[in-house]
């Protein structure tokens, strides 16, 4: 479904993301996991078309979507939220969901009935008339997931959707990802929150100063040592596997 | 769909209000806060819908007012049909900042200031091009029947500015009940967000300033069949830009009746001051300078959203 | 031959009118160029400035060029109080609100002027209001020929400020990271405000030397105001040698302008570039790159 191929991106002297090439099959849940600053949300960015690549392609169901602005992307079904939450303000909780509706449907009636539908998904029906300023931290998570669902995506891009919400809103949000990927929906999410990762996903793929150094199922990237060491610095892994064997 | 029963409510009030207002003073005083509403309605498009605020308006106010008048005067033209022929003028000027502004990706101040840069090289070009009569101005020749766009009662020019009124009031009530109105109002929030969800956002805040730019053609049209004078600081200048901005500010960004109401307070405030301070010139738009700077400091969101907060107190919902 | 004699003079005189918009532009470098304060008020501060130079000499007989220590301060606290009392209070931080405040402003100042001075334009008449300096190629008057080295001399006093004094390095850490500079003890509104009354004392400055080859009127700030600003993002925002080479640029188009096109239609070309930079380099000539 994505297939990324040698994607590279500097800002001035840093480069962000070099020579990265990884693939996404259709209805799996695929993670991107890597310490602070690896680049994940660069590349997020790179895939969804908010930044542009100095060098590599990007294919997605076939198609080149390189260089593609962003709402071309979207519109072609790869949809990505924010890390930090990005409301409609001033804007309903039902309205903000109605913008992503529009994507597919021309007539505001409509959109706003979709808009309800998707909200019931997310448990955000209660708020429906609210202004999205008044949300909290999970409901406004949770609007993100909805006006990116109302867009009746392909593939979605999560950026962090977990951060900042507590064990059980973690659970509850783990229990919708799972829905939407049963749904028909292939996901690709970028976490902290190992758990949550653990739980869900199909692939891991670990990304760390600007480079892929791992990819797999969960449990074999947790005892991967690349993988321990560029969370925990050189030689840790050395220490943990010493410890794993004498403990 | 939502307000269109009050729209029609509004206009029904207004439809007689010649009949019903005996004074020519208060003719005048409908008609001016008809039409300062309208202007505020165009500028409301892109500034409170769109969130996106222009301090040089006058630019697609004056070239509809120099297209009517330039036109009638030079080449004969119907007056009606320069009304119409304004409104794709001063929407091509629209089309052409925007065009300009937000490919290059113009915000916020940048954007306020280019826009005045605009106003002001159209104001230098008319204030020196031959056509439209340099730093002297056009005068419209006296000729009132309706033929020509001149009436000889007030009620006339009433009908008609309550009819752009009314075309002002339905475009705002398409942009809160259509698909292009809530992708505008989604780039006013968040731009950024808005492209995420595939709203595509330079053309959408081009559609915006095109037909704010028109409307506002539709305005200096009416400017200059109602005084049958255009000079380059009237069509170009700054208290037009500053009047545009000013209404629904005061009414309320965003909302249909914001622009009305603002116009209907300002109109008021205007006649107070000249009736208590009398002919000082300065003094009432010191007043007016005090009240935009009042509202931005504790009614940001206008009369409109003071209203709104009353209405939702006395139903006696809280939060 | 014949074109370098008329192109001489002329480009002369537009450096040191480009000096004087300079002049005018550096107090707004400091305050939309770093602090991004976006200050539609700066032409009729100006205005009142050059009033109170206007006022000083005619009631008191004080030559303008000694007025600046009075006028600077008084100018500094107008600025100051301005600043932290409304601007700061009403713009809650937000680019628009601040924009149509000092809008607001603007035509407050403007028409209390009008109502109190009226509309007649106010000249003084100094002994050497009317000599030249002769550059060979071109007389030039003296105020014009003082304002110019003024010009470079506040510049360069901004620049000492900014660089060498705890309060240009407050004034930094709070543009460029305003929430970090306020964790480290830095008062928002104090330092804001204490720039804006720097920038507003600069209009001080450039009112005094103004005022004997120019005139006062309640209007002139309009002229200002965008001329200012267009030097401001030409010369790269916050930097003050950009403004004064911008200044110096939009002097000489005016001038140029004014040559081959006339009087009225020349000053097309200031707005020109300044929709130019804005479309295509909004960093200006020195400016950083966002």
């Amino acid at each position: 479904m994505l297939e990324v191929r040698d994607l590279s991106k500097s800002f001035g002297g840093l480069r962000a993301v070099a020579h990265v090439g990884f693939a996404v099959a259709e209805g799996e849940i695929a993670a991107l996991i890597g310490p602070n600053g690896a680049g994940k949300s660069t590349l997020f960015g790179l895939i969804s078309g908010f930044i542009r690549p100095d060098a590599g392609h990007i294919r997605f169901e076939g198609r080149d979507i390189t260089g593609l602005p962003a709402h071309r992307i979207a519109a072609l079904g790869l949809v990505r939220t924010f890390q930090i939450t990005q409301p409609f303000a001033h804007l309903t909780v039902r309205e903000n969901i109605a913008v992503g509706a529009h994507l597919r449907l021309g007539g505001r009636r409509d959109a706003l009935r979709h808009a309800a539908q998707v909200a019931r998904r997310v448990g955000l029906d209660g708020r429906l008339d609210q202004p999205a300023a008044r949300l909290t931290v999970a409901g406004r998570k949770r609007l993100e997931l909805a006006r990116a669902l109302a867009t009746d995506p392909r593939l979605l891009l999560l950026d962090e959707v977990m951060a900042g919400l507590n064990p059980r809103e973690i659970d509850e949000i783990v229990g919708m990802i799972r829905a939407i990927r049963d749904g028909g929906v292939t996901i690709l999410l970028t976490e902290h929150v190992m758990r949550a990762v653990m739980q869900l996903s199909d692939r891991t793929l670990v990304l760390n100063d600007g480079q892929l150094i791992a990819e797999g199922a969960p449990r074999d990237i947790a005892a991967d040592p690349r993988v321990i060491e560029a969370y925990l610095g050189a030689g840790a892994a050395r220490a943990y596997v010493g410890e794993a064997a004498h403990g | 769909m939502r307000g269109g029963a009050g729209i029609i409510l509004v206009l029904a009030v207004l439809l007689p209000l010649p009949w019903l207002l005996h004074s020519d003073f208060w003719l005048n005083f409908a008609i001016m806060a008809l039409y300062y509403g309208f202007l505020g309605q165009a500028w409301n498009i892109l500034g409170g819908f769109g969130g996106q605020f222009s301090f040089g308006h006058a630019a697609f106010f004056g070239t509809g007012a120099y297209t009517s008048a330039v036109l009638q005067l030079r080449l004969g033209v119907d007056p009606w049909l320069c009304l119409a022929l304004a409104a794709v003028t001063g929407g091509l000027v629209g089309a052409l900042v925007g065009a300009l502004s937000f490919r290059y990706g113009l915000r916020g101040s940048y954007f306020a200031l280019v826009t005045l840069a605009f106003a002001e090289v159209f104001r230098i070009l008319a204030d020196s091009a031959e056509f439209t009569g340099a730093g002297v101005g056009l005068q419209i020749p006296l000729k009132q029947t309706a033929a020509n766009f001149q009436f000889p009662d007030k009620a006339g020019f009433y009908f008609v500015i309550l009819g752009l009124t009314a075309l002002g009031l339905a475009i705002a009530w398409w942009l809160e009940n259509s698909r292009t109105g809530a992708r505008l109002m989604a780039v006013r929030e968040n731009e950024d967000a808005a492209r995420a969800l595939g709203v595509d956002v330079i053309r959408t805040k081009l559609i915006a300033i095109t037909l704010s730019g028109a409307l506002m053609g539709l305005g200096g049209t009416f400017y200059v069949q109602y005084f049958l004078y255009i000079d380059p600081t009237i069509a170009y200048g700054p208290a037009v830009s500053v009047s545009a901005l000013l209404v629904p500010i005061v009414g309320g960004l965003g909302t249909a009746f914001g622009p009305l109401l603002g116009a209907v307070a300002l109109q008021f405030v205007n006649q107070l001051a000249q009736a208590t301070m009398g002919s000082a010139i300065g003094l009432n738009l010191v007043v007016y300078g005090v009240i935009l700077v009042l509202m931005i400091m504790y009614m940001p969101n206008g009369l409109f959203g003071l209203a709104r907060v009353s209405a939702r107190r006395l139903a006696g919902r809280t939060g | 031959m014949n074109e370098l004699g008329i192109l001489l003079p002329a480009i002369l005189n537009g450096v040191t009118t480009g000096a004087v918009y300079a002049l005018v532009a550096l107090g707004l470098t400091l305050i939309y160029g770093v602090l991004h304060i976006i200050n539609f008020a700066h032409g009729s501060l100006l205005m009142v400035a050059l009033y109170g130079v206007y006022f000083l000499y005619a009631l008191f007989g004080v030559d303008p060029y000694l007025a600046f220590p009075i006028i600077v301060p008084l100018m500094f606290a107008l600025g100051y109080g301005l600043q932290r009392y409304v601007i700061g209070k009403a713009g809650h931080g937000k680019d628009e609100n601040i924009m149509l405040v000092t809008l607001g402003l603007s035509i407050i100042i403007e028409n209390l002027a009008l109502f109190f001075w009226t509309s007649n334009t106010r000249t003084i008449n100094t002994s050497y209001g009317f000599s030249t300096v002769d550059f060979g190629v071109a007389f030039i008057a003296v105020p014009k020929v003082v304002a110019f080295v003024g010009a470079v001399i506040i510049a360069g006093l901004l620049w000492l400020v900014m660089q060498r004094t705890d309060l240009g390095k407050a004034i930094r850490a709070l543009a460029k990271e305003p929430r970090g500079a306020q964790l480290v003890g830095i008062s928002a509104p104090h330092v804001y405000a204490m720039s804006f009354g720097i920038g507003v004392a600069c209009l001080g400055a450039a009112a005094c030397l103004l005022l004997p080859s120019y005139y006062a009127s309640p209007q002139i700030g309009h002229a200002f105001v965008l001329i200012a600003f267009t030097i401001v993002v030409l010369g790269g925002m916050g930097s003050f040698g950009g403004a004064l080479l911008g200044g110096l640029i939009i002097g000489v188009t005016e001038s140029l302008g004014g040559l081959f096109l006339g009087e009225s239609l020349g000053k097309i070309g200031i707005f020109l570039i300044f929709i130019a930079v804005l479309l295509l380099r909004p960093t200006g000539l020195f400016g950083q790159r966002a």
